[in-house]
């Protein structure tokens, strides 16, 4: 099928183009063609999986167009092994987060064109080839974000809103910059991911330090990484269910994703040189976010700075710029956090549907209220905070075991946040599942079939992941020897 | 003296025609006005008629040979018609915008749409002068009449300060201007551009001597142009102005007046500023930074929207000014670009302002508060236009700045760019703030209301206009570049 990144980037704008035409009041239609919309995406996904060629680190499904021939911009598309795991993890979290968005009745028809178009941007970022359109759709998903939370969000959500789009578009701006200089130091002129990484051992050392630095603003702010990480909470707290799944699943990943897709390979000498700042960085969100964790009465809040902790790991994974065991890790961990932290927000958010609460105290013995909501929590949370056997475990297990070699002190800091994962999960599942019945607990009812559809994928990958890791490490092998290849530490 | 040419004189008219055929049809029109009744149901009429007119003009641009009159004076090449253009359908967009308002004048509504005309003519005059004289009085026939158009609300007190206030700093600036253009003459014996260009060369740069004079010259007249362009620090009139003119005014001042003066400004500057640029690119980046500074920093706690609208293209100027420092193809071409993508953007912006204003009789910010469940199609336009005025892809807007800040930092100018990409996100706090407004209240505010239908029209254009600049502007960039690249040949 010819032009299949094109279609699944593009049928969500469709399907959110049509959606606008539609009579404002008939939910169950708008609702009909998000599912639509964002189901034949996953379709189109199992098809660019099972043609796949993972032997090869070659970019595939390759669309290439003149768009603005004037300024050398092209539409350029294509796949490797590090997009095609994140575009899959956009495809499903995208179609689950929409089964989870049903039970909006608020403003239904601009909900899901805002959310269709994120569909769109966040697509397009994973396959962009080229910096101009790799820039426009990373911009493009700022302003349907800035509506969810804004409309759709808790209390704060003005200010969590502006706040998400200032700190996003003060990062890109940066990007822009960077790529700006890119485009005036090539002869000739050109705005190709490829070719600049072609030109990559050209580069001069001091150049390579600046837009990587600049780059990495962009990036990092994304991820979040301390110190731009104050953006996070407010937006996750303040955003609906299904726009913080999407927020902690995908566009978190996107920092990470243009690291390795640009940064790394592009200016091989800056990575080399800022591997051991990138770690440090790494094991200080670790341990930051676990500590703030401790912290949280807000179930929310907990899982959106356990985000700034799980985050951490992929940094760390990164930094160990040599191996391939340490970047496979860091792929892992944003599959893992992917599927893991958009699987906790979901629960969270059914019990803040019920309860209207999100406070921890406020709840206690949920276990033997909601048991099967509660197994299917604590199963997630026990993937989070690194059981073997689950997608976690093997992610922070190749993180750390890439690393070590590396930076021996460092990665022994960075270990202690397993264990502080495990104390305020553990301390969490103590206080709200075990216990008497208390408080909220007592009128919950338990989780519905639409909420087990929509998690139940995510677990069956999760535990897939764990038990036999080589699912995805198939996928992304070659790719990730490529990308050290070049790096050349 | 050349003896008198019959041939000459002929393809001299020939040139100017376009403008020749505006010219009377202003006068037709402004006649009729006199000469006939001029009621209010007539407001359609005139605007329809001056449309026309103005289409069939810009027609008649478009497929007008490139050439020159009057010994070399008046030029009618690519980059004219790039800016022709524009300035046309600034007026088309205004007329179609000003039903409304005119409709409900007391008195004069056909004279009206004369006085855009004329003023439309003195603009396209301007950007084809090469001669400082004939762009002085191009400028001039430009400006008094926006002077009357200011103040057409004669009996509002706020129209009158902004006629009054615009009369006089209009006149200080013009003087300034020829203050400038009077040294220049003195200096190198000539008001045309080509050979002061030739002039400055040969007398200062070839000998390597500063030239105080030549400076003095260079930076009244930048003053000058900085007056017109509302350019900070010589903003001060446009807030006021901006406010108290009738809306349809205000766009057509922000949008048409401005790129008229920003290709005078080109052809000054790339062309006969062009041996002594070490003199004035500087003093251009340090005015651009602090236009972008000073229009972001002030808009941000402005409460009246025209106000927050003036603010935001005195910072605007700035990010076009920033392209200024590339004196090459780059550099025009993202000028033109950028005018060409803030005409869209502002017109579209001012025209939201005045449906709104008509249904609510407010311009006040806060009255915008749940916009989107009242109007959600003019909420949904004035969206669009603020974001491709903040520059979020993929609006017309984002390419604008792409532009401008890729010729800069092909030049080397990265601390310009840093200003203008920080300012930038300065710029989207106000513009947000609005969007916030309109979007994010969740109680219903009453009264949904319709917009007027010539409005609605002026909107989609201008929506058209902004979208299609951002997503599918190969045709207009060669166009545009083509047009740069025979004005100032590549370095």
């Amino acid at each position: 099928m010819s032009g299949l990144l094109s279609w699944m980037i593009f049928l969500p704008l469709i399907g959110a183009i049509v959606a606008l035409f539609m009579p404002k009041d008939n939910h169950r239609l708008i609702r009909g063609i998000a599912f639509v919309a964002t189901l034949l995406p996953l379709i189109l996904t199992v098809v660019l999986l099972a043609q796949y060629d993972p032997s090869t680190a070659e970019f595939q499904f390759v669309e290439k167009a003149a768009w603005i021939p004037g300024l050398n911009v092209n539409y350029h598309l294509g796949a490797d092994g590090i997009a095609v795991p994140m575009l899959a993890l956009t495809t499903l979290l995208s179609f689950l987060a929409a089964l989870v968005s049903f039970n909006i009745t608020k403003r239904v028809k601009e909900y899901f064109a805002f959310f269709l178009l994120l569909e769109t941007g966040m697509l397009g970022v994973f396959s962009s080839l080229d910096f101009f359109l790799f820039y426009v759709f990373w911009e493009v998903m700022l302003v349907p974000m800035y509506f969810l939370i804004g409309i759709w969000g808790g209390p704060r959500k003005e200010y969590a809103a502006i706040k998400f789009f200032l700190y996003t578009l003060f990062g890109s701006i940066f990007m822009l910059v960077a790529v700006l200089a890119l485009y005036f130091t090539s002869t000739p002129h050109s705005l190709s991911i490829i070719e600049h990484i072609q030109r990559a051992p050209q580069m001069t050392r001091g150049f390579q330090l600046f837009a990587f630095v600049f780059f990495f603003i962009a990036f990092a702010i994304k991820i979040p990484t301390l110190p731009f990480h104050t953006w996070l909470p407010d937006a996750h707290v303040e955003a609906p269910t299904a726009v913080s799944v999407l927020l902690a699943g995908v566009l978190l990943k996107m920092g990470t994703y243009g690291l390795l897709r640009v940064s790394f390979p592009m200016f091989p000498e800056a990575t080399r040189f800022f591997a051991w700042p990138m770690a440090i960085l790494g094991v200080a969100g670790i341990i930051y976010g676990a500590m703030v964790c401790m912290a949280q009465t807000d179930l929310k809040k907990l899982v959106a700075y356990s985000s700034v902790s799980h985050m951490g790991y992929c940094l760390v994974g990164m930094a160990a710029v040599g191996s391939v065991a340490g970047i496979s890790g860091c792929m892992f961990q944003m599959v893992s956090h992917g599927l893991i932290t958009g699987a906790l927000f979901t629960l969270v958010g059914v019990i803040y549907d019920r309860a209207h609460t999100r406070e921890i105290s406020a709840f206690g013995g949920m276990w033997i209220k909601v048991p099967v909501y509660s197994g299917i929590m604590i199963l997630f949370v026990l993937g989070s905070l690194g059981l073997p056997g689950l997608s976690g475990f093997v992610s922070e297990f190749m993180v750390f075991l890439g690393a070590f070699p590396y930076f021996k002190i460092t990665v022994a800091i960075g270990v202690v946040g397993v264990l502080l994962t495990a104390a305020y999960f553990l301390r969490m599942i103590q206080k709200m599942f075990l216990g008497p019945v208390a408080g909220h607990s007592e009128g919950l009812t338990e989780i519905n079939f639409r909420e087990i559809v929509a998690i139940t994928p995510l677990a069956i990958l999760m535990i897939a992941i764990g038990v036999y890791p080589a699912l995805l490490s198939d996928l992304i092998q070659p790719t990730i020897e490529n990308l050290v290849r070049l790096i050349g530490a | 003296m050349t003896p008198f040419n019959l041939t000459q004189f002929y393809a001299d008219w020939a040139t100017i025609l376009p403008e020749c055929f505006l010219l009377l049809w202003a006068c037709v029109i402004t006649g009729a006005a006199v000469l006939g009744r001029t009621d209010e149901s007539k407001s359609g009429t005139f605007a329809i008629w001056t449309i026309i007119g103005t289409l069939a003009t810009a027609v008649w641009v478009a497929v007008t040979q490139d050439g020159a009159a009057f010994g070399g004076t008046f030029v009618f090449d690519r980059l004219a018609v790039v800016f022709k253009e524009v300035i046309l359908a600034g007026v088309i967009l205004t007329a179609a915008a000003s039903v409304g308002t005119v409709s409900r004048l007391r008195a004069h509504r056909g004279e009206y749409y004369g006085m855009i005309l004329f003023s439309a003519v003195g603009m396209m005059l301007m950007v084809s002068a090469t001669e400082l004289l004939t762009l002085y009085i191009a400028l001039e026939l430009s400006t008094v009449t926006l002077f009357v158009l200011a103040a057409y609300h004669k009996t509002n007190r706020k129209s009158a300060e902004a006629g009054l206030k615009y009369v006089i700093l209009g006149g200080i600036s013009s003087a300034i201007l020829l203050y400038g253009v009077a040294i220049l003459y003195g200096l190198t014996g000539t008001t045309e551009l080509a050979r002061i260009s030739q002039g400055i060369q040969r007398q200062f740069m070839a000998s390597g001597s500063f030239p105080p004079g030549l400076a003095l010259a260079l930076l009244l007249i930048l003053a000058g142009f900085g007056f017109k362009l509302a350019l900070a620090p010589f903003h001060m009139w446009a807030p006021d102005v901006y406010e108290g003119a009738p809306t349809p005014i205000t766009a057509f001042l922000s949008v048409a007046s401005k790129a008229a003066a920003l290709a005078a400004f080109l052809r000054v500057f790339f062309v006969g500023g062009q041996p002594a640029q070490l003199i004035w690119i500087q003093a251009i980046a340090a005015l651009a930074a602090l236009a972008m500074i000073v229009g972001n920093a002030t808009a941000i706690v402005q409460t009246n929207i025209k106000r927050m609208l003036a603010y935001s293209s005195v910072a605007q100027i700035g990010y076009m000014l920033v392209g200024a420092v590339a004196l090459d193809p780059w550099g025009a071409t993202s000028i033109s670009y950028y005018a060409m993508a803030y005409l869209f953007a502002n017109m579209g912006a001012f025209v939201c302002v005045i449906a709104f204003a008509e249904r609510t009789g407010s311009e006040e910010i806060s009255d915008f508060s749940g916009l989107s469940r009242r109007s959600p199609i003019l909420a949904g336009f004035f969206a669009l236009f603020l974001l491709s005025l903040a520059g979020v892809p993929p609006t017309a807007g984002f390419l604008a700045k792409y532009y401008v800040f890729a010729a800069a930092i092909q030049k080397g100018y990265l601390w310009l760019v840093l200003v203008g990409v920080a300012t930038s996100v300065v710029a989207l706090y106000y513009y947000a703030t609005v969007i916030m407004k309109m979007y994010f209240p969740a109680e219903q505010t009453e009264g949904g209301f319709p917009v007027a239908r010539t409005l609605t029209i002026v909107l989609a254009v201008s929506a058209l206009g902004v979208l299609l600049l951002g997503i599918l502007p190969g045709p207009v960039v060669d166009w545009i570049k083509a047009a740069a690249q025979s004005f100032v040949p590549p370095t």
